[in-house]
Order: C-alpha cells, then structure tokens, then sequence
C-alpha cells in the first residue's frame, strides 16, 4: 500500500494511526473503569455485560494489533505467501488459548470438589482410619 | 537525475546477487524475512507467558482486581487514580512507535537526519516507558509488598467488619508487643495460641496509618494487606466475618506476582535490548553508513520491526494485566 502512496499521504496515515491508537485506548479504559464501576455510582457490568465487556475488550486489543502489524509494519506491502507464513502458525495460538484456559478452569473445579470432599468426610477414630466406602472420597480416573 | 531513484532501485535489485541465488524468497530481503520470523517465534514465547497467566487466573478462586491494584500516580501519593498511570505508559509506546514510523519513512527517503532525528524520538520514548516501569515496580516490591511469591492482594470472599483492638481483646484475644528491627510490633493472639504467624491478627490500618476498625465491607471488595516498613512484616487485618467468626485477610492467589514480574519483565527487557539497539543504529545512521549502502535505510526498517513488535506485545500485555 505504501508503494502507492505519496509521502503526505503517508504521513497522514501516520498521524490517522496516532490518534485512532491513542482514542481506542482512552475508550478501553473508561470502559474499563465503568465497568467496575467507577464513574457511575452503582452502575457495574456483571453477568452478561461481563462477558459483552470482555469480547469488547479483546475486539479492541485485535485490532490494535492488525493496524499495527498491516500499517506500521506495513504486512499490508508484503507479498501473500510472507503474510501467511506469519499469521498462520499466529493464528494457532487460538486453539492454545481455548485448551489451557478450560484446562485452567477443570483445576480449579478439581480442587473444589477435593475441598467439598474433605469437608463431607466423616471424622475417623483414634486411629484415623475412616470406617466405610473410602472410594467414596477419591476423584474418579 | 529523474531516473536516480530507478537507477537505485534497479541497482539493489540486480546487481547485488539477492540471496546469492539471483532471487529473493518472498521478495523480501533476508534480513527482513529473518527478522519476521524471529518476531513469530518471540510472539509464541510472550503467547507461553499470557496462556499460563490466563490458566492460573482460571484455576483461582479469586483475582487481584486491576483498577484496586494499579490505582497509585507518581507525586500524589494519597491519590486514588485506577489505571490512570498505565494509561500513559501506553500512550508513550504508543508515540514512539508513530515516531519509529516515520524514522523508516525518513530513511526510505534517505533523509539520514530526518531519520536520526525520529530515532532519537523513539528512543526518548522507549527510555520514559521504562522509568515507568521502574517506579510502579518500585511501588508493588517496596511500598506494597508484592514478591514472586507472596501477593497481599486480593478480594474479600464474605462480607464483614473490620475489628479494633479493643473489639478483640473484649473477644478474648491477647495483646502482644514485641521488638522488631527497634520498632514495636502490636498484635493480637487468641487465647491460648502460640506466637506464630499464623496467629497473629493484626487491627486494619493502610499504609499511611489510617485505621479501618469499624469498616464494613461486602463480598467481592478488594483489600491490601498492610506491609509494616518498619518492622517489615505483614499485617493481615482482623475482623469478624458475617457468621460471626473472627477471620483475618488471607493473602491473594501466589502466582500473581511472578506472573506479572516475569511478564512485564520480559516485555521490558524487550523495550530495553530495544533502546539499545535503536541507539546503535541511531549512531550508525549519523555517521552516514546505512546512507552510503543506499537501500533505503534498511537497517532502521529492521529495527522498526522489532520496536513495533514490542508495542504490539504490550496490547496484550496490557489487555490482560490491566483491563479484563
């Protein structure tokens, strides 16, 4: 794209980057503030707005970093096959995210159900040996 | 003279041998493309980083909340400004990535001083980001307390009242003074325990000595245990929680402060080999070298790359760490 352009348009597109960086910023941090509540009393994103808060979020992130990478890296000028070479193993990534965050959610159940366990448990006696249906105790697998 | 450019061109194209097999793969110089893929293997390591930090985060119970623990400005130390100083971290990487731009548009031009002039710009900028770095560090490790492995931030998970000594001695606790370092250490022990820290409850005071007795608080609210900077202790705050048993607050989820030392550490390592790099090739710009080779400025194009790429980084990192 740069090829094409005169030097005043590429300046342009320098100062357009600046300012729309820098606004979508600004915005993800008001968002941010007044999802926790911040700026307006008593209003707070939970539940659902959580979550339309957090696909915000990200959306924002994402495309800070494709105007980054096509415009100030200028990927956009790069010939197709140098473009997927970057972004295909990139975009593998998703998959990672997705695995280790669930992953990261069944240990968390995993430790809670351990902890539900133990409290529900009988006392044993003075041995500490507990009487009946110690499988009942153990996770399965 | 109008075909200067073309004779360049055609002179970088052709004459030099490309690749030494007359052809550049994916009409990019060699340089560039290494570079690129340096940057994609980078990008997986910073990937490694943010994954286990979003897969401790989903295996905690509870999360240090970002806008309670990145509230503090420089100068203004009783200010209350949630994310207000990160905000302008970002903003400074920011513009030194616009400033790194236009030092590759100046080189393309083989403009050598419109090209030294950015580059001194960016370093500037990169050299701001990183005394950031350095005070809000300084404020988590010194004034706060947070070590790779102890984070005295977290969220309450019962509602409660925070208790005052007397609230505590009238429950049976023992008052207990003891010299540390030369200074007195005031706690409290319930009856019959011994001095250990896992007994010891503490009367909720912040760090500039304000006491929190009294204090109701809800489910979710954020706190800080108080680190004593004179006897260097922690101070988990007593109160009695909604059932009516006597609780004090339990420290936050451990990963957190090695997560985020090794995660923004890694990032400012990164803007730091980035100064000194854009350094070296600032001075080389001026003595004129890159000029001679007539390429365009190739050279600050590279490291263009790298510098965006450290920008780029820091949209996640601060995506993670500071906004969700």
């Amino acid at each position: 794209m740069e090829g094409h352009m005169s030097y005043e348009e590429q300046k342009k597109l320098v100062m357009y980057g600046l300012k729309m960086l820098g606004t979508i910023t600004i915005v993800e941090v008001l968002v941010a503030l007044l999802a926790r509540g911040h700026l307006i009393e008593g209003v707070e994103f939970t539940g659902f707005m959580h979550y339309v808060y957090m696909a915000l979020m990200v959306g924002f992130s994402l495309y800070k970093a494709y105007f980054i990478v096509y415009n100030f890296m200028h990927m956009a000028q790069e010939v197709k096959a140098l473009r997927w070479s970057v972004l295909l193993p990139t975009l593998l990534l998703i998959w990672a995210v997705i695995a280790f965050f669930q992953e990261g959610n069944a240990w968390k159940e995993n430790r809670e159900r351990i902890h539900e366990l133990r409290h529900s448990a009988p006392a044993g006696d003075a041995t500490g040996a507990i009487d009946e249906a110690p499988d009942t105790y153990r996770l399965p697998g | 003279m109008a075909s200067e450019a073309a004779v360049l061109e055609h002179k970088t194209e052709q004459d030099e041998h490309l690749w030494d097999g007359g052809k550049s793969p994916l009409k990019a110089s060699y340089g560039k493309l290494m570079m690129w893929y340096f940057l994609v293997s980078d990008a997986f390591t910073f990937a490694g980083f943010l994954i286990a930090y979003g897969a401790l985060r989903f295996s905690s119970e509870t999360w240090p909340v970002a806008d309670f623990v990145f509230e503090k400005i420089p100068f203004f130390d009783h200010a209350k400004a949630p994310l207000v100083f990160v905000t302008f971290m970002t903003f400074v990487l920011i513009a030194s990535s616009v400033t790194m731009v236009r030092a590759v548009q100046e080189g393309h031009r083989e403009n050598k001083n419109g090209a030294v002039k950015w580059l001194i710009f960016t370093i500037v900028g990169g050299l701001i980001f990183l005394s950031s770095q350095a005070w809000e560090w300084t404020t988590l490790i010194v004034k706060e307390g947070v070590t790779l492995h102890t984070n005295p931030f977290s969220r309450h998970i019962d509602e409660g009242t925070y208790l005052s000594a007397a609230d505590l001695e009238s429950m049976g606790f023992t008052k207990v003074e003891k010299d540390v370092h030369g200074t007195t250490a005031t706690y409290f022990l319930p009856a019959g325990a011994a001095d250990i820290e896992e007994n010891r409850y503490f009367v909720k005071t912040d760090h500039f000595g304000n006491s929190f007795a009294g204090k109701d608080f809800k489910v979710g609210d954020s706190y800080l245990i108080t680190i004593n900077h004179d006897t260097h202790m922690y101070e988990p705050g007593a109160y009695k929680s909604a059932s009516g048993a006597v609780l004090k607050e339990e420290f936050g989820p451990r990963a957190f402060g090695a997560l985020f030392f090794f995660i923004t550490g890694f990032h400012g390592f990164h803007v730091f080999s980035g100064v000194a790099f854009l350094t070296i090739v600032a001075i080389n710009t001026a003595s004129g070298i890159y000029l001679r080779r007539r390429n365009g400025h190739e050279m600050v194009e590279k490291i263009g790359l790298y510098w965006h790429f450290v920008d780029l980084v820091w949209v996640f990192v601060f995506l993670v760490f500071y906004l969700i």
